[in-house]
């Protein structure tokens, strides 16, 4: 029964199949004419019956800084997941802008469409130099060919000097990333996220594993890029996402429990039943 | 100027020209210049042995470039190398004519015997020369293709891709071994008379393809350099080793893998075909596990992600393989599996890499201290040592 409404889905003829559709410009089609920048609404994901997400809805606006707090478990990282690619949603809508459906895009898509994103644990080219982390992160011609050919113009490479001093590695930018620091990996990372030019950026747990000083100078970071990007922030250290949330977004089981400012949201009985338990 | 730029900082990779240079001139010089009873000369079973070297180590450079490069593990390369021989094995039985025991112009002897009536669609073609090198490339190319572009779509990595690649080289085993193939079966194609006209066995058609071999190998390890040097190669190299945040950088990592499978499957498919003519036999043997396993134990041992390793890996092992299957012919299959546990216990980086510790201990001193602490305390004097 599964196999014919499959069958019959696959020869309706009042949908065109996503391939076949033109990718979409993201320079031009981009419209956030009416505030935000994300619209992720009603997504639902299970993973063998165990609902992750649960009709999420959630609205970003251009150039926001949010910040995502929730217990393990919540569905932060799910719901990364589904903005980027690489999980598709049971059902729901998530839309970049008004018109671009990030739901029929794949992963590399949306990264050179101007969603850039920050693994939990640092991931880094180990074997490269940092250099050449943030020349691969660069956004360019992505495709085999072009690749083969490539040569770094002077404004590319001003662009990289650039980043590497935003991101305080300028003296080790001949080193292998693999022999950074892990504050350092961590902000390499980010680096190669704004060589994207992205528009959002997804950041996740940015100041796990940094020491005091790093974690300020973090902060200090992602405050700097809120306005020209949005920034979303999946975080656990508390002081550190009141240091520079202006919206917090608290997740639970997989669906929005709270939103507002931190004073709001720290006060409301829910949350705080939620994270102290019952 | 591009040789410059591709060579810079790869002391391996200029010896290994310089020594192939000297394999094309010196081959020549020492098997059809000198004449035979001088001290010199090189005899022509040393030449064709030399040649299969080389088609050896193309192979290797084949696989260490996905490999060591990319991270794929093919167990399947021999699948190719294979496939690329076969096609060059068809021309070569066109060639032989009616010179055949059946003396029958118009079909190979394995079809006569089978009471074939007429030579089957896929062999037309193969009389040509051009046609079958065309095919040495485009066959093993399209199923690396074909195969590349389904397993990488799936995401299928690491060991499971491993398996399915030698599955692959299992299968067109099997299927060759069949007789209603059409490509001999167990017996394969054999009893080659000539190669573009060349008497297949005369010394100079021996030389010529030495020498085509080495150039070859030559010109592939510049392609290989140029691609790893370039941006596409580090692109590879960062995909290895984090894939999923090259994808996240933009990067359509299947298709980045997959032409280079593709490339490397080439260039293991031209290693087949330069060495089918100089052992003068392909038959389905050449799919065996096995043979895919000594690769790989050859570029471990020469070490990965180098090329010039894998090229000294192919050389070193197949001359082990040379000198103990003669002297202790049992032996072989047991040195192979030492080897490959020792090497991946103690030496990850393989001969390059034991060159490279030894060069750095030279270079800081702690090598010739260790040698002195040795040489005290077997009391053997040494040049620095005060008494």
């Amino acid at each position: 029964m599964k196999l014919l409404d499959s069958a019959r889905e696959g020869l309706r003829r009042d949908r065109v199949f996503d391939f076949m559709l033109p990718p979409p410009n993201f320079s031009e089609d981009l419209d956030t004419r009416h505030g935000p920048i994300l619209y992720v609404e009603d997504v639902s994901v299970s993973f063998d019956g165990f609902r992750a997400l649960n009709n999420l809805t959630l609205y970003i606006n251009d150039g926001e800084l949010r910040c995502i707090i929730g217990p393990n478990g919540a569905g932060k990282t799910t719901m990364m997941d589904v903005i980027t690619g690489r999980t598709r949603p049971d059902s729901g809508s998530v839309w970049f802008g008004q018109n671009i459906d990030l739901l029929r895009l794949s992963e590399h898509q949306i990264a050179q469409g101007g969603i850039g994103r920050k693994f939990q644990k640092p991931t880094v080219f180990e074997h490269l130099s940092v250099f050449e982390n943030l020349e691969l992160a660069m956004a360019s011609d992505k495709r085999v060919w072009p690749n083969l050919w490539f040569r770094l113009t002077g404004e590319q490479r001003d662009r990289i000097d650039e980043i590497l001093q935003l991101v305080r590695l300028t003296d080790h930018a001949r080193r292998r990333a693999g022999a950074l620091s892990h504050g350092q990996k961590q902000w390499l990372e980010i680096g190669m996220l704004l060589m994207q030019n992205p528009r959002v950026l997804l950041v996740d747990e940015p100041v796990a594993g940094m020491t005091f000083e790093e974690t300020e100078r973090t902060a200090e970071l992602l405050t700097s890029l809120a306005g020209r990007h949005s920034v979303i922030v999946v975080e656990h250290d508390m002081a550190f996402v009141r240091s520079i949330a202006r919206t917090v977004t608290v997740l639970h089981q997989g669906s929005v429990l709270a939103e507002g400012s931190m004073d709001a949201v720290q006060n409301d009985p829910r949350v705080i039943e939620v994270y102290l338990g019952e | 100027m591009l040789l410059q730029r591709l060579l810079s900082h790869d002391r391996g990779g200029q010896i290994l020209l310089v020594l192939l240079l000297a394999v094309m001139v010196l081959v020549p010089v020492l098997n059809l210049a000198v004449p035979a009873d001088s001290p010199f000369h090189l005899s022509t079973t040393t030449v064709t042995l030399l040649g299969k070297y080389l088609c050896y180590a193309l192979l290797a450079l084949a696989l260490d470039l996905i490999w060591g490069y990319c991270g794929i593990l093919s167990l399947g390369h021999a699948a190719f190398f294979g496939l690329g021989g076969y096609a060059m094995g068809m021309y070569l039985m066109r060639q032989i004519g009616d010179r055949g025991v059946y003396g029958n112009a118009e079909l190979p002897d394995f079809m006569v015997f089978l009471n074939w009536q007429e030579l089957p669609w896929y062999w037309l073609g193969f009389d040509q020369f051009w046609f079958a090198a065309l095919m040495v490339v485009l066959v093993p190319g399209l199923l690396a293709g074909i195969f590349g572009y389904l397993a990488f779509r799936s995401r299928v990595t690491g060991v499971y891709l491993s398996i399915i690649t030698q599955a692959l080289t299992v299968a067109l085993m099997l299927a060759f071994e069949l007789n209603s193939m059409g490509f001999g079966g167990t017996n394969g194609l054999t009893d080659f008379k000539e190669i573009l006209g060349a008497p297949i066995t005369a010394d100079s058609t021996r030389v010529a393809l030495c020498v085509a071999s080495a150039l070859m190998l030559a010109l592939a390890y510049l392609l290989c350099r140029a691609i790893v040097t370039s941006r596409y190669g580090r692109i590879v190299l960062a995909l290895r080793d984090a894939e999923s945040r090259t994808r996240f950088c933009g990067y359509k990592v299947e298709h980045f893998k997959l032409w280079l499978f593709v490339f490397s499957a080439v260039l293991a498919a031209i290693a087949g075909a330069l060495y089918v003519p100089q052992v003068g036999i392909i038959n389905p043997g050449e799919f065996k596990p096995l043979n895919s396993i000594e690769l790989v134990v050859w570029v471990a041992v020469g070490g990965r992600a180098t090329l010039y390793g894998a090229v000294a890996g192919a050389f070193s092992v197949n001359y082990a393989k040379t000198w103990l299957t003669s002297v202790y012919p049992e032996a072989w299959l047991f040195a192979l599996g030492a080897l490959f546990v020792l090497v991946t216990l103690f030496l990850p980086k393989g001969l390059v890499g034991v060159v490279a510790t030894l060069r750095q201990a030279r270079a800081d001193g702690s090598l010739q201290r260790n040698w002195q602490r040795l040489a005290s305390r077997f009391g053997v004097p040494t040049k620095g040592e005060q008494p």
